[in-house]
């Protein structure tokens, strides 16, 4: 690990960053997360240059450790996000969100002629391809593509 | 859930698509039975659908079933705005089996999930309807004595028709050459062509409809409606490119038979009719023997 990257991760004293998250879908992670509402401190950088993405975005929370079904949701619109756990300024852990077989309750089906947008019926998808993520409705049968995924 | 139900084709396994055909065989040989004495069937029809309908009620008649239900939703509960789960688990208290035709996709499936008894698809707006499959399978079967290594050719609409995407995925199980032949508007979805890729299924796409169908031991024809075009113009140039004639049949092989899920409009011309190698009203017929081997499974009789 260089020290640059050492710095960016570092700044917060016990919580979580989210690196490698696609610029453009910056805002929608902190919606999904619910980090609009959150009271926990929240800083964000966007547009840093990334290898892998060309440009991205970076979100620290303090205090804040996410479950997996919280990071399920991140990973369908940003597939190669990694979370680094902080605890008393240094990386105690690293986690690679990865794509989900099946997407539960989480995303809408963009085929309005769907039962699941037509009664209250949980969603659910499988997970026909993981880059970029792509989504087949367990209930109407039609493909959900990465540009179209809305979230619940 | 009930893993009896039939929501898609996907649903069988290649063993159970030849154990149900063969089922119907039997059906054909003795249609009257007493199989369903005692049970109810549940027949939904949230839209109408004569045809289907007739012949779902016919294969329960013949296995002695009784029926109750609706022909379409104008006449139900479902009007005053009840949802599909209320229905389903309403009716499925009452029944053995719910056959079920609805405008919305995926409802089928959802049925199934909510509902005590099995469900059988009868169409599920532009998804599936899986018994159609199951009886273009039995007449491709009765006409070619096998499902193994035939050259099928699909015609007309192959973007929207779920008879043609059901019925490619049923045959890939069979080692299938495709010959696909369709205006570019109406070309085979993207996704089908990686499936094929993917199972290394063989498949050819033409825009000409001419002598290639010389090669066919089955042409799977479909209607070319207006509706799908979103220019008119589009729809009067390729209009009339896609109707079968007599005339184009005379160098076709022997045991080349001619499919069509009716009702047809114009794309197939009044005077194949008679030639021996046209199947569709037979076809039609085997609806009903393929149905009461669906309805015998669903129910494991
Ligand atoms: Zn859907």
């Amino acid at each position: 690990m260089n020290t640059k990257k050492e710095l960016q991760v570092s700044a917060i004293e016990n919580g979580t960053v989210i690196d490698h998250i696609p610029a453009e879908y910056l805002f929608q992670v902190i919606t999904i997360l619910g980090l609009d509402k959150s009271k926990n401190s929240v800083t964000f950088g966007n547009n840093l240059e990334s290898k892998l993405l060309g440009k991205k975005a970076i979100i620290k929370i303090s205090d804040k450790f996410f479950e997996d079904e919280e990071i399920n949701k991140i990973s369908l619109i940003a597939p190669h996000a990694k979370l680094n756990i902080i605890r008393d300024y240094k990386v105690a852990e690293k986690k690679i969100v990865e794509s989900p077989e099946k997407v539960i309750g989480i995303a809408k089906c963009m085929n309005p002629k769907c039962i699941t947008n037509v009664e209250a019926v949980t969603t659910r998808f499988k997970v026909i391809n993981n880059s970029p993520i792509t989504l087949k409705c367990h209930y109407c049968e039609k493909i959900t593509d990465h540009k179209n995924i809305e979230i619940v | 859930m009930d893993n009896k139900s039939l929501v898609s084709i996907d649903d069988y396994t290649k063993e159970e698509i030849l154990e149900v055909l063969a089922r119907a065989a039997e059906f054909e040989k003795n249609p009257n039975c007493s199989l369903l004495e005692g049970k109810v069937v549940a027949s939904l029809f949230f839209e109408p659908s004569t045809r289907t309908r007739l012949s779902f009620e016919t294969a329960i008649s013949r296995m002695g079933g009784r029926i109750v239900g609706f022909t379409d939703s104008s006449s139900s509960s479902v009007t005053k705005g009840e949802t599909l789960k209320d229905t389903t688990k309403m009716v499925s208290n009452y029944c053995d089996l719910i056959v079920m035709r609805h405008p919305i996709e995926g409802s089928a499936r959802y049925a199934s999930e909510v509902s005590d008894v099995p469900v059988i698809n009868a169409g599920d707006g532009a998804n599936q309807h899986p018994s159609q499959t199951m009886l273009d399978l039995y007449s491709i079967m009765k006409t070619q004595g096998t499902l193994e290594n035939l050259n099928i050719f699909m015609v007309g609409d192959l973007k929207y028709g779920r008879t043609v995407h059901s019925l490619l995925m049923a045959l890939s199980h069979f080692n299938p050459t495709f010959h696909f032949i369709a205006p570019p508007e109406l070309e085979i979805p993207r996704g089908y062509k990686i499936f094929m890729e993917k199972n290394n299924i063989k498949y050819f796409e033409h825009t000409e409809f001419n002598d290639i169908i010389n090669d066919a031991d089955i042409l799977y024809m479909t209607r070319v409606q207006k509706e799908r075009f979103a220019d008119p113009l589009e729809y009067e140039k390729v209009k009339n490119v896609y109707i079968l004639k007599n005339d184009m049949l005379s160098n076709t092989k022997d045991n080349m038979r001619i499919l069509h899920p009716l009702p047809r409009v114009n794309e197939i011309a009044v005077d194949v009719d008679t030639n021996p190698k046209a199947y569709y009203f037979e076809q039609a017929l085997n609806g009903v023997y393929a149905r009461q081997a669906i309805i015998a499974k669903a129910l494991n009789l």
